[in-house]
């Protein structure tokens, strides 16, 4: 059975200029490529990981492809139409149908409004609901996410991070949205608080049949929640398969050392494990080099790598890489 | 043999408006020559306020109320601040989580290592100095140490920073290094880079490390012993294989298990119910009661004491009490 696409991404690019002025009479612009030439799938109902170090773009990507951003160039395909360049009046119809939840539960909610007043606020735009109808689905939706209904009248800074981020998700859930951009949706809770925030995720997902992009730094979590996951590296993809593959078999030798970097809670298997170190850090996405962008640290890299862009492609059904290792 | 340091029921209490929060509660740990102890705990579990007590530096509104801090025979706690700042960065150093914030923005890496030589070595003259920091620059693996030390921090990558700042504290050839979730803020990669180098620099200088962190995973790599805390206590300790494999405290197999893991495949996580409990309020039992799955009517009204095993684990939980039964 073939898999319905709700989301397209072709080719999306984001570039950010960069004053790099130096003196004050002698202006000079760079470059940033923060999301350059980015392509895939995401289905209906499955949850896309998304992993890679700081700076590589991730975080870019979901919020271009939410148009949140303004890609520089691409397609963005939202079940059948490209909304990369529609105009924000032309955009308004999908705003309901995508939305997402922050990093940092303590700056994307405004201290001064209730929790109440934080929900009821996404519905008023994306929704034609009546103000009763906003305010039982309020409830409904602070139920859903375990916190109840004395909580509605509450203000932010009276909720810890994890309840917080409770409310984060109620906000994402108001206007029933069908694909929700997860940034880092974890990463400032404590442990035992991660994992109940990521369960709740994953319960919303099977009861209101949502589809996520789920971006992360921790690949123990990515691999817990993702069907599929996708390695970023310098504003590209470098390695996208499925789950169980991935984390079975990396085949780049970034997602492979990524993975070896990874300490797990087991003394034994820290003792004797063999970790691919990789030596140096990202270069700038300013200036990055000029063949394939992982060459500079890569362990295998030939002199190809160094001058040859490897194509991001298909080598096995569902698996897409870019390494010229793999092409044959 | 004696001890490196010894902690003895230490109490370190923050006198704020709405009262008195007993951060720091009966905590006691010893430490042996070369030994690294890992505290572990989630944010608010007083493992920061811990190490800042050892090294003199409680923020204002903070006090040791009472307890001893023996390092080398001598009590810490009683020191005078003059008498504290020779101690502080010559035979204690300590290395923080954002080394952004730690480096000086306006003098360059090598006023600032420089300083803590002209302040602990003053016997050094001007060419030795120079020669002892690209010594530690080249230890610490970075590349060219002269262009370094003209460096200013922001030119500077986060790793880098990190490796200046590992350099900077075993300039003098510490005693004990403080590390206070040293690779929180970089990247895995770059995580695993700054384990390594920990690991060596220990074996090398015979270093005894605190490590404070919550990330189990680093732990399992460089702990030879791991104290767990929870709301101010030291609810577990044990040697590194023993909390893995045998933990004892319901909060350390409640970590344990909301972890997802690399190595399992198919894990469900369990999350911990709840969140922490508030430090203002007075508590009478067992601060874990709450969230405790096998919480039992006595943890609800006394404090448990501390149970001691014969290969030297210790836990503060009522269900290892000679009197305790499971009951079917």
């Amino acid at each position: 059975m073939e898999k319905e696409v709700i989301l397209k991404v072709e080719g999306l690019k984001k570039y950010f200029t960069i004053d790099k002025s130096s003196k004050l009479f002698k202006p000079s612009k760079a470059i940033l490529k923060a999301v350059d030439d980015v392509t895939f799938d995401v289905y209906k109902g499955e949850t896309l990981g998304l992993v890679g170090e700081s700076g590589c773009g991730k975080t870019t990507l979901g919020r271009t492809i939410i148009r949140i951003y303004h890609p520089t160039e691409g397609k963005i395909i939202f079940e059948g139409q490209d909304i990369a360049f529609l105009k924000p009046k032309e955009l308004k119809k999908y705003r309901k149908d995508m939305h997402m939840i922050f990093q940092d539960p303590y700056a994307s909610l405004d201290p001064r409004m209730t929790v109440r007043e934080i929900i009821e606020e996404a519905m008023v735009n994306d929704t034609s609901l009546a103000k009763d109808d906003r305010e039982r689905r309020v409830l409904e939706l602070l139920e859903m996410v375990g916190l109840n209904s004395d909580h509605a009248s509450r203000f932010p800074h009276e909720f810890s991070g994890g309840q917080r981020q409770r409310v984060g998700i109620a906000r994402s859930l108001a206007a029933n949205p069908k694909f929700i951009v997860c940034d880092e949706p974890i990463s400032a809770l404590d442990v035992s608080i991660q994992a109940q925030v990521v369960n709740l995720l994953k319960d919303l997902q099977r009861k209101l049949g949502l589809t996520y992009l789920f971006i992360a730094h921790d690949l123990s979590m990515v691999q817990y929640i993702s069907d599929r996951v996708g390695v970023m590296y310098l504003g590209k993809m470098v390695e996208l398969a499925d789950t169980k593959e991935l984390y079975a078999n990396p085949l780049h030798p970034y997602t492979q050392a990524l993975m070896s970097a990874i300490p797990i809670p087991d003394p034994d298997h820290e003792r004797e494990k063999r970790r691919i170190v990789i030596e140096g850090e990202v270069p700038s996405p300013i200036d990055p080099p000029k063949g394939c962008a992982f060459c500079t640290r890569c362990p295998k890299a030939t002199k190809r790598c160094f001058e040859e862009v490897p194509p991001y492609k298909e080598i096995v059904k569902g698996r897409f890489i870019a390494c010229h290792l793999y092409e044959r | 043999m004696s001890k490196l340091l010894t902690v003895n029921e230490l109490c370190t209490s923050f006198f704020t408006k709405f009262g008195e929060v007993k951060a720091v509660d009966h905590v006691s740990f010893e430490l042996d020559k070369g030994e690294v102890l890992a505290i572990v705990g989630e944010s608010g579990s007083g493992k920061s306020v811990t190490s800042m007590s050892i090294m003199g530096l409680v923020a204002k509104g903070g006090k040791i109320i009472s307890g001893e801090i023996i390092f080398e025979d001598e009590d810490l706690a009683k020191k005078s601040e003059k008498e504290l700042s020779k101690i502080r960065g010559k035979e204690i150093a300590m290395i923080f989580q954002d080394p952004m914030t730690c480096l000086n923005p306006v003098f360059t890496i090598g006023n600032q290592m420089e300083e803590v030589l002209k302040i602990h070595q003053k016997q050094l003259s001007k060419k030795e100095r120079h020669a002892k920091m690209v010594e530690m620059l080249e230890k610490v693996g970075l590349a060219n140490p002269l262009e370094r030390l003209k460096q200013y921090p922001h030119e500077l990558s986060g790793g880098m920073r990190q490796r200046i700042m590992i350099a900077m504290s075993l300039l003098c050839n510490p005693k004990l290094l403080i590390a206070d979730e040293p690779t929180t803020a970089l990247d895995v990669t770059i995580q695993a880079q700054i384990v390594d180098l920990m690991r060596d620099l220990k074996d090398e200088f015979n270093t005894a490390i605190i490590l404070i962190t919550h990330d189990l995973g680093v732990v399992a790599g460089i702990a030879d012993k791991v104290a767990v805390m929870y709301a101010g206590e030291i609810v577990e300790e044990a040697k590194v294989d023993d909390l893995y494999y045998h933990p004892l405290h319901p909060y350390t197999w409640g970590l344990l298990k909301a972890l997802p893991r690399l190595d399992m495949k198919e894990n469900e996580l369990r999350p911990i119910p709840g969140s922490t409990p508030d430090l203002l309020l007075e508590r009478k039992g067992c601060p874990f009661f709450d969230r405790c799955e096998y919480a039992m009517e006595c943890c609800k009204e006394h404090r448990p004491d501390k149970f001691v095993k014969e290969n030297g684990h210790s836990v503060k939980c009522w269900r290892y009490h000679e009197d305790f039964k499971e009951v079917e």
